[in-house]
């Protein structure tokens, strides 16, 4: 049933042989035209359809036998018993007759199926050819016994004969898909599917359309072609197998068949008039839905003199109100009865390619979809989807009365499948890995690439060439961006290990700190960019908020939620007040967020890997501070991290020189030349986004042992010393890192090279932000408690020193507190400053040796 | 009118011919293009073809070839249409091909019916671009473009307007054009201090002021006024859907073009929406669009008239008084270049003559001014733009209106300038960041939506203290994400997407800026004008005409140029930057080097040199260590005075 009207392209193309229609048809036009040629003729002599079931003679054995056709296609052999144009004509035989006789399909009725388009075909333009299309006459005696559907080269009978044998036999054990839940991989999957629909009650059989092809090249050619066809063939086909084995099931309406992802998924780019009238799939984003349209199918009348009912389609969205009663001949007297009136439900919705589709520096496209039925509010703007539909233009007409047409179609798809492709995320770890498809040449780039021995530097290098040098930076950041592995130890009650690397970059203003997380934002491709200074710890989680309309409350999501299995990137870190920090806490280790507020109580999934930039306190970096004393940040938070850089300005000949030739050079060389030295930004995230999904590394029993080795030597540096330099922190990091590094490399296993690397990239992070700047010996606990052990030995030390100072003084049980501090200061041979000595005498306080009241200091 | 002939005022016949000759195969879409590339070619051709920029679109002949100078503001998506399509006549069954190309309605005639059905429809594809004039286009450039168009290709097109009624409207368009300037000021200071509804607030005005003086270019019955979606408040001139036939991929949203194609104002086309409207009771398929969609996107023909494009170009900018395209190997652009290098430096020492009179007896500053208004985005290094020069003048006299009569002066050298009054009720009530509007489908414009090279000049003096809302922070946050990486990230409510930009942006302030810049320099005036409006304005009136026009090709050319360095002075760049850091490595940073060779770029280039050499090298370093003296000597005053 096609509606050459919203064909136009295809008039001409593939169907050149419309072009010169057959006179047998020719013939049989004229009383269709005349019906719809002039809109008010009464549609009286035609018989509604579900109500009077033609002669049995319909059944389809007789049909097959005859026409190998589906009945409803042949009104010629009963003609004006049924409308032509009735989208109710529309269906399975077997339902039109009220069930085939060999099938249980008796008293379950056909649902009509709008998104096929039915209701739009019966333009006025189509006229003459509408008869054509819809007749499946032998057009074609020329090629035997072979019947096909006119303007197209679908055989009905065997078209539903391969149907059925692809639903009776294919098998795939291979493919998997995540609605594939309880079924047996090596039984035919569709036989399973329909024992589901008798089981469940759900008359919709979706068909994966790459099954179909591999089943049956063919008739999936048939298919995307002639969608209009060959669905109404399959429900046919899927009806009688289903009646057939399950004669008494009793089903809501008959079978229909949703076939989807229709060859590959098409970008709503490239759609052209060559897709008109075929069957596609595109994936993009709802942006706006409109509210349920009931769409009148048929109006009921009734004479309000002798009670006559008469049922007129709808034709083109107008009713034909029939101005005389046939049956008492009284004119006006017909009232429309909307109670007995039928309607089905339709919505507008509309659909905007991806942002991922879009060239840069265009806007994005838009398409309308109209969904019928049951297929009404299955989608809410905003959610990703893939819909399967019949793509159509539609000539607009300027005025009825007019005969001059606007030369420009409105487009749209009549939807048959919507596949959400974000519904996904809510179960399932990893569900990047269904979002990012590779073509196979792409991923035996990548592979190529990852042979490489020096892929790790590479990369590294790749990784924002604009920024100069900082190597042991990016490839920090570079194993930052790949991730550890998950590990998942909630059986044992520790909930997940978390899996993602925390960078900190400090240092002096102007070392394109905030470049280098730029880049990373603009990288990854669910990043999130805030400044500490311009985000709330609001704005980092969630927050709720009542819609004005609805007055509902609605939990908005954050920078932090926002970023899961992404990267969080915070500028000016320092500049966070205290409280938004203190979410980070939580974030960092635990890689959750709860929120408790108005009513709401919930903790969401913040698997974030952060990188934060921290400019020091004093504006200049301090070389003889520690770096909490330079930024700043508890060090509850600063021990959170895996790695902590100081970006320095290196004050270096060799450097200099290097950076110098390095910035010449950006400002004269072209753009392209640029881009040849480096390695392709899209060659970079394809193979972090490779590697994040299916590479998933463990740790080898070689590289268990050096995990081990390297952490007692930490902590075997530090206690010669009377210190500890190393914590179970530090060896999750080590293995955190080591398990990235494996990554770069697409192995599946942690070995020791990877550690040795971890090692390296950790000590060298260590070196730069826990020196002792008075001692120049690393020293973890500046990180882990915010001061150097030397620099406790020394406060303990001049506690002593002041507390023998004053039990020298003999008895006097108070001090002046001035004269104190000088006395200490005449004593110690290194300076002595006020804190230092306040802080001496609190300690001594908390001994109790002692007490401070205002200037004054008094023994106990 | 002399050697203008059909192809001019009825191009549809030229076409027609051609397709009819050419009917079957497809080739005639290329020979159409092929014959109006020819010739336009021709002496001056482009000239002859009015200019919808100019030319009020109801003196214009339907149906005839214009032209337009635009910005593509928002692109729809694209259209169906039929490319050829068959008539019948009912009565004789005589079929007739037309062809639907450059057309928005299949046109048959009266005894003719459209064969919709006919095995000859060929479909095709076009698509629809949103087009406004270049945002903040100056006064001059219209002018100019005016003058230099012959006086016969304005009047002639169209011929239903008696001849008297054409030269009354002649002068006042020559009135308008002579005070765009000022008009436009009033517009914008007030609807800046009004800043919230931008439209609502200048529409009335606008409408007012085109009554009175004639013109009829909105109809003031069409109520609410449609928002023509002009980035800038205050814009006027005609909106257009463009319809591309070719490469449309190629162009992108915010791409400034010049379009030459048929205009359709065609009656028909409002008609349909009225018509629609009207019916869309009784058609539920017709009513799937919102009322806003229909709004936006069928707008009356009079008010956004359709352009079906023959030939499109992209412009490299809107000067005039240039050469429209600088890349081809014409001997006449050559000569052009050539000549007007020759005489460069004397214009160089003027216009530094006449910005330092500007600038109120600063050298250094106009120095610094001239650099930036050559300035521009030649590349991008990942996210790094490269050759952006933000220029803060902070010191800034704060009454006297300084900033004011220096966006003037600014107005009139540049092709396209906007100037934003930086004050708590524009940032919190004006809409910088383009978003979408889904209920209408379009790209609702803001202030930054703007084309490339576009001064914008923010004054920071009149900000007073006080309290910015979320829009208004968000609004700061995209002026900054302007100047430091010269994107926009346009707001498409469910994701956001980034449009890079080149505009150059000045910031006067009287401190230093809350924005960030790329150098700060603070004017030393040495002069203080008692009466800063005689001040400038004299100074404006000094200048001959064609000395100002030589200062505007001097801007435009030099953005244009290439630039390059060779081993040997990148050796000596080398060199000096190691001493430097030698000698003192606190002084001087990486991003101080990045600066003078920012410096240096400009420098070299505002003398016409491609090339770096030693010497511009070391006047650079000098310019920036007058500069950061100064600023040093600033911050002292400012110590001491607390």
């Amino acid at each position: 049933m096609s509606s050459p009207a919203s064909t136009p392209s295809r008039r001409r193309g593939k169907r050149g042989r419309g072009s010169n229609p057959p006179t047998p048809q020719d013939a049989r036009s004229p009383p269709s035209q005349k019906r719809r040629t002039d809109d008010s003729t009464s549609t009286g002599d035609l018989q509604p359809m579900p109500t009077s079931p033609p002669a049995d003679a319909q059944s389809p054995g007789a049909a097959d036998a005859l026409f190998s056709s589906p009945p409803q296609f042949r009104h010629s052999a009963i003609p004006l018993d049924f409308d032509i144009s009735s989208p109710l004509t529309y269906g399975t035989p077997s339902s039109r007759v009220e069930g085939t006789p060999r099938s249980g399909a008796r008293g379950t009725p056909v649902r009509q199926r709008p998104d096929l388009g039915s209701v739009r075909k019966a333009r006025q333009v189509d006229l003459h050819s509408d008869g054509m299309a819809e007749d499946i006459v032998a057009t074609e005696q020329s090629l035997g016994q072979k019947l096909v559907i006119w303007g197209t080269d679908v055989n009905v009978a065997s078209c539903k004969e391969k149907f059925q044998r692809f639903l009776q036999r294919f098998i795939d054990p291979l493919d998997k898909e995540d609605e594939d839940i309880g079924l047996d991989l090596n039984e035919p999957r569709y036989m399973q599917r329909l024992q589901e629909i008798n089981m469940i009650g759900e008359p919709f059989l979706n068909v994966n359309c790459d099954h179909l092809r591999s089943f049956d090249e063919n008739l999936y050619r048939q298919l995307i072609c002639y969608p209009q066809e060959v669905i109404p063939t399959f429900d046919m086909a899927a009806n009688e197998i289903f009646f057939d084995r399950y004669p008494d099931s009793i089903l809501e309406h008959q079978i229909q068949v949703r076939p989807y992802n229709a060859l590959k998924t098409r970008n709503m780019r490239n759609l052209n008039p060559e897709d008109i009238d075929q069957l596609i799939t595109i994936s993009g984003m709802v942006i706006r839905s409109s509210q349920l349209i009931p769409e009148m199918q048929e109006a009921f009348f009734r004479c309000q003199v002798c009670a006559f009912t008469t049922r007129v389609e709808i034709d083109r969205g107008r009713i034909a109100e029939p101005t005389v009663c046939k049956n008492c001949n009284t004119t006006h007297s017909m009232a429309l009865i909307h109670n007995r009136s039928m309607f089905s439900d339709k919505q507008m919705i509309k659909l905007q390619e991806s942002p991922e589709d879009m060239p840069a520096g265009q806007t994005p496209h838009t398409v309308a979809l109209y969904a019928h039925n049951d297929l009404v509010d299955k989608v809410q703007p905003g959610d990703r989807v893939n819909v399967t539909g019949i793509y159509r233009a539609v000539p607009i007409r300027i005025n009825p009365r007019v005969s001059s047409v606007k030369s420009v179609y409105r487009t749209h798809i009549d939807v048959i499948h919507y596949r959400k492709t974000d519904s996904k995320r809510l179960h399932g770890v990893d569900e990047e890995t269904e979002q990012k498809r590779f073509t196979e040449e792409r991923v035996e780039l990548l592979k190529e690439l990852s042979k490489k021995a020096d892929i790790y530097e590479r990369l590294a290098l790749a990784l924002a060439p604009s920024i100069y040098e900082h190597e042991d930076i990016k490839k920090g950041i570079l194993l930052q961006l790949f991730g550890g592995s998950r590990k998942d130890f909630t059986h044992t009650g520790r909930g997940n290990f978390r899996a993602e690397i925390n960078i900190l970059l400090c240092g002096d203003p102007g070392t394109s700190k905030s470049q280098l997380l730029q880049y990373v934002y603009n990288l990854v491709p669910r990043g999130q960019y805030t400044s500490g200074k311009g985000s709330s710890a609001v704005g980092l989680t969630a927050y709720v908020m009542k819609d004005p309309e609805t007055r509902q409350l609605v939990l908005q999501t954050g920078a932090l939620v926002l970023s899961d299995n992404g990267i969080c990137c915070i500028d000016e870190f320092d500049k966070m007040n205290e409280s938004t920090r203190s979410v980070l806490h939580e974030v960092m280790e635990q890689q959750t967020l709860s929120i408790a507020k108005a009513g709401i109580i919930c903790q969401l999934n913040a698997r974030t890997s952060i990188l934060a930039a921290a400019n020091p306190i004093e504006s200049q970096w301090n070389p003889k501070k520690t770096t909490i004393e330079n930024i700043q940040l508890p060090h509850t938070l600063l021990s959170r991290f895996d790695l902590i850089f100081l970006m320095l300005d290196p004050r270096d000949e060799a450097y200099d020189r290097r950076l110098a030739r390095h910035l010449v050079s950006l400002y004269y060389q072209s753009e392209e030349k640029m881009e040849e030295e480096y390695m392709d930004m899209a060659v970079l995230r394809d193979y972090i986004a490779y590697a994040r999904s299916y590479v998933n590394p463990r740790l080898g029993e070689e590289a268990g042992q050096a995990l081990i080795e390297a952490y007692v030597d930490m902590r075997k540096i530090g206690s010669g010393r009377g210190m500890v330099s190393a914590y179970p922190r530090q060896l999750e990091s080590l293995i955190r890192l080591a398990e990235a590094h494996a990554k770069v490399r697409f192995s599946d296993k942690v070995e020791t090279i990877d550690v040795e690397e971890a090692k390296r990239l950790h000590r060298e992070a260590l070196k730069q932000s826990a020196t002792d700047p008075k001692t120049g010996i690393v020293d973890i606990s500046i990180l882990t408690t915010g001061m150097s052990a030397t620099a406790r030995k020394r406060k303990e030390e001049l506690a002593q020193a002041l507390r023998k100072l004053i039990q020298s003084k003999g008895k006097s049980p108070s001090l002046k507190y001035q004269q104190l501090l000088d006395d200490l200061r005449a004593q110690s041979d290194t300076a002595v400053t006020k804190e230092m000595f306040e802080e001496a005498l609190r300690a001594l306080a908390d001994e109790d040796f002692l007490t401070v009241t205002g200037k004054t200091v008094r023994l106990l | 009118m002399p050697c203008v002939g059909d192809w001019l005022n009825s191009p549809l016949s030229i076409v027609q011919g051609i397709f009819a000759q050419n009917a079957p195969n497809s080739d005639w879409e290329k020979k159409v293009t092929e014959y109006f590339k020819e010739k336009l070619k021709e002496n001056n051709a482009t000239n002859w073809v009015p200019s919808l920029n100019d030319v009020p679109v109801h003196y214009l002949k339907p149906n005839s070839l214009v032209k337009f100078r635009c910005m593509v503001q928002d692109m729809f998506d694209p259209e169906f249409y039929m490319g050829v399509y068959e008539t019948v006549d009912p009565n004789t069954n005589a079929r007739v091909l037309h062809f639907g190309k450059y057309r928005d309605v299949a046109e048959c005639g009266p005894q003719q019916e459209i064969d919709l059905n006919s095995s000859q429809t060929v479909t095709s594809e076009r698509q629809t671009f949103y087009c406004v004039p270049v945002p903040g286009e100056s006064a001059w450039v219209k002018e100019i473009s005016f003058l230099t168009e012959p006086v016969q290709a304005r009047v002639s097109p169209s011929t239903s307007y008696t001849p008297s009624r054409h030269k009354r409207s002649y002068e006042e368009d020559e009135d308008m054009d002579l005070h765009p300037s000022k008009q436009k000021e009033q517009h914008m200071s007030k609807s800046c201090c009004c800043g919230g509804d931008i439209h609502g607030c200048v529409e009335p005005k606008r409408l007012e002021t085109e009554a009175s003086a004639g013109h009829h270019v909105i109809s003031p019955n069409c109520s609410p006024p449609l928002d023509l979606n002009f980035p800038l408040p205050g814009e006027k001139g005609p909106a257009c859907r463009v319809k591309v036939y070719e490469s449309w991929e190629s162009f992108k949203v915010n791409d400034v073009l010049e379009v030459f194609g048929v205009l359709s104002v065609d009656p028909v086309l409002s008609i349909v929406n009225s018509e629609e409207r009207d019916s869309s009771s009784l058609d539920p398929m017709e009513c799937m669009d919102t009322a806003e969609e229909q709004r936006v996107h069928s707008p009356p023909a009079s008010l956004v008239p359709r352009i079906h494009v023959i030939l499109a170009q992209k412009l490299q900018h809107i000067n005039p008084l240039l050469p429209a395209c600088l890349n081809e190997e014409e001997s006449k652009t050559c000569e052009f270049v050539s000549n007007f290098m020759s005489e460069l430096s004397p214009v160089r020492a003027e216009l530094l003559g006449f910005l330092t009179h500007a600038l109120l007896g600063d050298s250094l500053a106009a120095e610094y001014l001239i650099l930036h208004l050559i300035s521009t985005v030649y590349g991008r290094r990942d996210v790094l733009p490269l050759g952006k020069f933000t220029v803060n003048l902070s010191g800034c006299p704060r009454s006297s209106a300084f900033t004011e009569h220096l966006y003037r002066l600014i107005q009139q050298l540049v092709p396209a300038s906007y100037h934003l009054r930086m004050s708590i009720e524009s940032m919190n009530h004006s809409r910088f960041i383009p978003h979408k509007d889904y209920a209408a489908n379009r790209l609702v414009s803001g202030l930054l939506q703007l084309a490339s090279n576009t001064s914008l000049v923010i004054d920071e003096t009149q900000l007073e203290q006080g309290q910015l809302d979320t829009a208004g922070v968000h609004n700061v946050t995209a002026l900054g994400n302007l100047i430091t990486w010269q994107k926009v990230d346009y707001d498409f409510n469910y994701h956001r997407m980034e449009f890079p930009c080149n505009i150059n942006v000045l910031i006067t302030s009287e401190g230093r800026s809350l924005l960030p810049s790329d150098c700060q320099v603070h004017l030393q005036p040495q002069i203080i004008p008692p009466n800063m409006e005689e001040y400038m304005s004299s100074l404006l009136t000094a200048v001959l005409p064609s000395v100002l026009n030589k200062f505007r090709i001097y801007l435009s050319l030099l953005r244009l140029l290439d630039y390059s360095i060779s081993d040997e002075v990148t050796k000596a760049v080398e060199e000096d930057f190691v001493e430097m850091r030698k000698n003192n490595p606190e002084s001087v940073t990486a991003d101080d080097l990045h600066k003078m060779l920012l410096v240096a770029r400009f420098l070299s280039l505002s003398a016409g040199q491609t090339t770096l050499s030693r010497e511009r090298w070391l006047r650079a370093k000098q310019l920036e260590a007058l500069r950061k003296a100064r600023l040093q000597q600033q911050q002292c005053v400012n110590g001491n005075e607390l």
